[in-house]
């Protein structure tokens, strides 16, 4: 089982931090891991993305033309990545940064206020772990338990932090699956 | 060991130390920057020095200097950086010293662009300086493979007493895998000790002269058929290469090194669970390059494809390699441009169904 997807924003709101972490906590899981960033001439504004492969072999090709899943955390890069996505792959867009629906019927699209989650819980900074929460849950492509030692790790020399990470980091991760489970069924009582 | 996820660049970078580097002479350039930047604070930890020279000029002249005085030494450069090596690199092959050289190329000729190519094939292979000498090449195609590369370059330096380069493109540098290293990679138990070495005269040997310079026609003649005979000696010990899917029978056989050689794997497994009759045979060694194990290769195949970064470089070693035995089909990109998995198999079914034409004499 191989799991390639592309992270995309715009310079700052932590796209490449993301896809680190998900290619972090895929080689914790003892999987095969790549994690490729676009570091060409960008538009100011415009995107910054990478590329990350999930296997269970050693990864083939680092670059994918047709991801399985993508992670838009602005319009542009919704805009660049929407058609590539693979028919039954994952859209997650952050509807605080785009002003429009995703136009694909043939994947799971999960829309995800992804910085007004963060602000109603008091941490705009942590916008890219409520992305990344909603992605892995979106996804399940590496579990939240390894994504949330992951946290602790990352930010062990500032305790202060761990705890509001991990809330967003949650919040994502609940709303995401409150979407897809919501596609077959409703919502269980009180999730 | 535990896996640690690295960017090839920084994976080379320690790898050197790993092998007993500690001495390192740059000037930065993307998209190799992160090996004088990780250098630059690590190598102070272990008690090398890192010096930021005033230009690639000088930094080579540097790396002529260091090696000369018998230690491991390394420099790290992308492609227009490289040129600018040439001379000194010429020098080091006439005066036999022993260093690394890592070469992350960009796309070219001239300043080019930042993005990835292998257009540096030719110039890394067939000499880049002037005068008879070639520099062994080493064409990782992961980040594990381009530090356990890093570490068998400073052996091989040694062992041959030349420069030898490690050829990556920018994707392997900028890339992110997991990566297994040694705590420590001492020297081989048998390399020879380097008694040429520019020391210290304590009048118990002869002077030590780390010189390229030979004005008598006879003593350069003779320098240059010790050179070749090196060379020869390089050719028969040092090839490596790898196949896929080299059991059974294949009608196309596709030839590629470095990242593309895994863009064209990805394409072939593909194709491959289609019932497409697809092996891959990658080079690891650029130089000396495996003619004879390529030629053995392509006996099963019908056609043989090559994928380049690149308007057609290593496809002349293809060509050299096969003759006229089998044709030869060719897909490169440029400018920086990848070749996808879905582009590399769309060649190789053209191929296949014989809509492809093979490259001509001209």
């Amino acid at each position: 089982m191989q799991y390639e997807m592309v992270i995309a924003g715009f310079g700052g709101q932590g796209a490449l931090l993301i896809g680190k972490m998900l290619a972090y906590a895929g080689m914790k899981e003892g999987k095969e891991v790549s994690w490729f960033p676009s570091y060409g001439p960008e538009m100011r504004g415009g995107t910054a993305n990478c590329t990350v492969v999930i296997s269970d072999r050693p990864v083939g090709s680092p670059v994918v033309q047709r991801p399985r899943a993508l992670l838009a955390l602005n319009l542009p890069s919704l805009d660049r990545f929407e058609d590539a996505v693979r028919p039954g792959g994952v859209i997650l867009y952050n509807t605080s940064l785009v002003n429009r629906e995703c136009r694909r019927t043939d994947v799971v699209v999960v829309p995800v206020a992804a910085n007004d989650l963060a602000n109603a819980l008091g941490n705009p900074k942590g916008a890219n772990m409520v992305a990344l929460g909603a992605f892995v849950g979106a996804t399940e492509v590496v579990p939240m338990t390894q994504v949330e030692a992951l946290v602790r790790e990352t930010f062990a020399r500032k305790p202060a932090l761990v705890d509001v990470n991990l809330q967003c980091l949650q919040a994502g991760f609940g709303e995401a699956r409150r979407c897809v489970e919501g596609r077959d069924r409703p919502a269980a009582p009180g999730m | 060991m535990a896996r640690k996820l690295m960017k090839g660049t920084e994976a080379i970078a320690e790898a050197a130390i790993r092998a007993g580097c500690r001495l390192f002479f740059g000037y930065p350039i993307t998209p190799q920057n992160e090996i004088p930047e990780y250098l630059s604070h690590r190598l102070p930890q272990v008690g090398g020095t890192y010096v930021q020279a005033e230009s690639e000029v000088a930094a080579s002249n540097m790396l002529y200097g260091a090696s000369g005085a018998g230690v491991r030494v390394l420099t790290s450069s992308s492609s227009p950086g490289i040129s600018l090596m040439q001379e000194a690199v010429s020098y080091m092959a006439g005066a036999e010293l022993p260093v690394v050289i890592v070469n992350i190329m960009r796309a070219g000729p001239g300043l080019g662009g930042i993005l990835p190519s292998q257009a540096d094939y030719l110039q890394a292979t067939k000499g880049g300086g002037h005068g008879d000498y070639r520099v062994p090449v080493l064409g990782p195609w992961s980040v594990q493979e381009a530090a356990n590369l890093t570490m068998e370059a400073f052996d091989i330096a040694d062992r041959y007493r030349t420069p030898v380069m490690v050829l990556g493109d920018g994707l392997i540098g900028q890339m992110m895998e997991p990566v297994e290293l040694p705590d420590e990679r001492p020297p081989a138990p048998d390399l020879p000790p380097k008694t040429w070495a520019s020391t210290g005269w304590k009048g118990d040997r002869p002077r030590a002269v780390i010189n390229s310079l030979y004005l008598d026609a006879d003593t350069l003649e003779a320098h240059n058929r010790h050179l070749q005979q090196k060379y020869r000696q390089i050719r028969e010990r040092e090839r490596r290469f790898q196949m896929r899917f080299e059991e059974g029978d294949y009608d196309l056989l596709v030839v590629a090194y470095g990242t593309v050689a895994r863009v064209a794997l990805s394409a072939i497994e593909e194709l491959r669970e289609q019932g497409r009759r697809v092996a891959l045979f990658r080079p690891i060694s650029l130089y000396p390059y495996p003619y004879r194990e390529l030629a053995a290769a392509a006996e099963k195949a019908r056609a043989v494809l090559v994928l380049e970064l690149s308007a057609g470089q290593m496809l002349e070693d293809v060509r050299l390699a096969l003759g006229r035995s089998r044709p030869v089909h060719f897909h490169g990109r440029t400018g920086g441009h990848l070749i996808s998995p879905e582009e590399a198999a769309n060649r190789m079914v053209e191929v296949l169904e014989g809509r492809s034409q093979e490259v001509a004499d001209v």
